[in-house]
């Protein structure tokens, strides 16, 4: 189970770095959103993934049971979620205007912030 | 659900802390309480009608003012105390979120809140460029609650937190402007700087599941005592996750593709203050949490340094848009930290805070000024401008006492952590990197006393036709009114006295410098804090 879940991230994480190299900005926002799952799909593998023994306990308990999954990594994912989900819509809109504005999602034809290369000062 | 009553009162306070907080432990979180809750509030206020926008402005001044009093009562109890430990929801660590001030972060929340008071007054006399509903100031506040929090944080997964509150905040100052060039530098910084906490958050996620805890003092005690963990592949994930936030070669060019385009306040508020949350970030994570695996990593550092130190400064010697160019000081800045931290020795960590300390009163100082030079001479184009020495004597001889504290030039403030970065360097025989750094430092004073010759000393220009040259990014460029307000005046010069005071009168501020670098070289008052009665 952890073989395939690592397998998994590690398919996210190689998708998205492919997709973040990309010139255009649509696929860099897609590689966006599966970057989050990938890195979360990670956090996941750090407790122990287990099936049938809930990290619950029941009344009278005071510790979980022998190999129950450990609930830390989840609540960690839980904020995880909400923040790569916040930033992903942010870019998302974001990365709209810039299109509607600039007229391109061509990172390459996107130069106003660094337009023309200019000489160096010569010369006083 | 159990209720709390069925667990034994013996267990319980193994979990959680039953004695009442003493009040003054309040002010531990008060740095981050405060400008959080007052920038929800400011958000809130934003659309009241009529002087909705002078309010939000003046209540801005007022609660960072605070947050900078609880700066100065959290440092002066550090100082005086220790180190201070204050849980969340009164869960004892390694289970609860602990927030740790030591002189190191206590020290470094201090300067954030002065440098977030400063830039908001500067925005008071500043021309903005967005719809007047949308002004800056809650964005400052709550970029300082996440810095403030990442400085003062003592959980490893709480401070990847932090990082995201202070980019979330950042990028809602950068989008601010409908200018095309700011769309494209947020969209430039947005990515690039996402991707970088998303590593680093996958080295949190790698550190959790090979020890089991978050806590920061729990690592320092136990990944040291570890085997087989594999803490070189993790040091180096922080290591490459820190560099992008820092601004490291070869992972620092969203640096000056982004710094120029927003507002002048909101420039130098990031060039004060987030570069150096990436390295406040190395010196906790790498130096106090991992020294053996920084040992293993010193030399790839120093190369790293040394190439970000020169980068840095060959773009000064090209560069020929004034708002640009403080974005290559600060950056050879960066390279210079690095290099103290790369030294692993007292001398190297006490250079880095020095420099990171006396670098925040700089770069804002810095930026300020010469977006101001820039919008006096009513062009960004070293070429084009000129005569502002003639006009603005006084303003020039400031910018020029920042040009040497840049350039790292004796009187001023840069020069003490340089040299004392150089004399550790020399010390274990890395004759190159102190090389690097008296090299970047020689680029440096070239590139900006030729800047300060061609937009200052040279008569002014004819103005040119319009059309050529870097685009002016901002619509106020254009205004060129030509008096120099008491609100642009007045942050200036406070942060010019600081640079100058520091150069000047260094004692104190490497007293305190070198007690943070103990600080983080024996961690045991830190650990003691969070973990009473715990050898470490």
């Amino acid at each position: 189970m952890e073989a395939i879940l690592a397998l998994l991230s590690t398919a996210f994480l190689a998708a998205a770095f492919y997709l973040l190299l990309s010139r255009h900005v649509v696929r860099m926002l897609i590689g966006v959103a599966l970057l989050g799952n990938g890195v979360n799909l990670s956090l996941f593998l750090a407790g122990r993934l287990t099936r049938g023994v809930p990290p619950v306990m029941g009344a009278g308990e005071e510790v979980l049971k022998a190999g129950a999954a450990n609930p830390l990594p989840q609540a960690l994912i839980l904020t995880a979620i909400v923040i790569s989900f916040s930033f992903f819509a942010f870019l998302l809109v974001l990365g709209y205007r810039a299109y509607q504005t600039l007229g391109t999602d061509d990172t390459r034809a996107m130069r106003f912030a660094e337009p023309d290369r200019l000489d160096p000062p010569t010369g006083y | 659900m159990a209720s709390t009553a069925a667990v034994s009162p013996a267990l319980l306070e193994q979990a959680m802390s039953i004695a009442p907080v003493p009040p003054e432990h309040w002010l531990i979180v008060a740095p981050v309480l405060v400008p959080l809750a007052g920038g929800a509030a400011l958000i809130a206020l934003r659309h009241r009608p009529g002087a909705g926008r002078a309010l939000v402005g003046r209540l801005s001044i007022l609660l960072l003012a605070l947050t900078l009093a609880a700066n100065i009562g959290l440092f002066l109890m550090v100082v005086e105390k220790g180190a201070l430990t204050m849980v969340m929801g009164r869960w004892l660590p390694p289970f609860g979120i602990a927030f740790t001030a030591d002189r190191l972060g206590a020290a470094f929340s201090l300067s954030a809140a002065a440098i977030a008071l400063l830039a908001a007054i500067f925005t008071r006399g500043e021309a903005g460029t967005g719809a007047p509903a949308y002004g800056p100031e809650p964005f400052h506040l709550l970029l300082l609650a996440g810095v403030s929090g990442a400085f003062l944080t003592g959980d490893i997964f709480n401070l990847y937190v932090w990082f995201e509150v202070l980019l979330i905040a950042s990028f809602g100052l950068l989008a601010l402007g409908p200018d095309r060039a700011e769309l494209d530098g947020a969209l430039k910084y947005g990515f690039l700087n996402l991707a970088g906490t998303t590593l680093f958050l996958v080295a949190v996620g790698l550190v959790y599941g090979v020890t089991g805890t978050l806590n920061m003092a729990d690592l320092a005690m136990r990944l040291p005592a570890m085997e087989g963990v594999p803490a070189v592949t993790l040091a180096a994930l922080f290591l490459f996750a820190f560099s992008m936030k820092a601004a490291a070669f070869p992972v620092q060019f969203w640096l000056p593709a982004a710094y120029h385009t927003p507002r002048a306040s909101t420039a130098a508020l990031f060039a004060a203050l987030l570069t150096k949350v990436g390295v406040y970030a190395m010196l906790r994570v790498l130096v106090m949490l991992m020294p053996a695996p920084l040992e293993e990593l010193s030399l790839l550092i120093a190369a790293i340094a040394a190439a970000t130190m020169l980068f840095g400064g060959l773009g000064v010697l090209a560069e020929r848009d004034l708002r640009r160019l403080p974005g290559f000081v600060l950056i050879s800045g960066i390279g210079t930290m690095l290099a103290g931290i790369a030294l692993h020795s007292p001398g190297g960590a006490t250079g880095a805070i020095f420099y990171g300390l006396q670098s925040m009163a700089l770069m804002l100082a810095l930026y300020l000024a010469l977006f101001e030079a820039a919008r006096l001479a009513g062009t960004p184009d070293l070429m084009k401008g000129g005569g502002l020495y003639a006009r603005h004597p006084l303003f020039s001889g400031l910018v020029l006492a920042l040009f040497f504290a840049a350039a790292g030039l004796p009187p001023f403030s840069g020069f003490w952590p340089k040299a004392l970065i150089v004399k550790a360097a020399l010390d274990i025989g890395a004759w190159w990197l102190a090389g690097a750094v008296l090299l970047s430092g020689f680029f440096l004073t070239v590139g900006l006393a030729r800047a300060y010759m061609l937009a200052f000393w040279h008569p002014q220009r004819p103005p040119a036709p319009v059309g050529r040259g870097p685009q002016t990014g901002q619509a106020a460029l254009s205004a060129r009114p030509q008096k120099l307000a008491l609100t642009t005046i007045l942050p200036l010069a406070v942060a010019a006295l600081a640079v100058i005071g520091f150069g000047l009168f260094p004692e104190r501020l490497l007293q305190l410098s070198g007690d943070a670098a103990s600080g983080l070289a024996d961690p045991a008052a830190y650990v003691g804090s969070v973990f009473p009665g715990a050898k470490p």
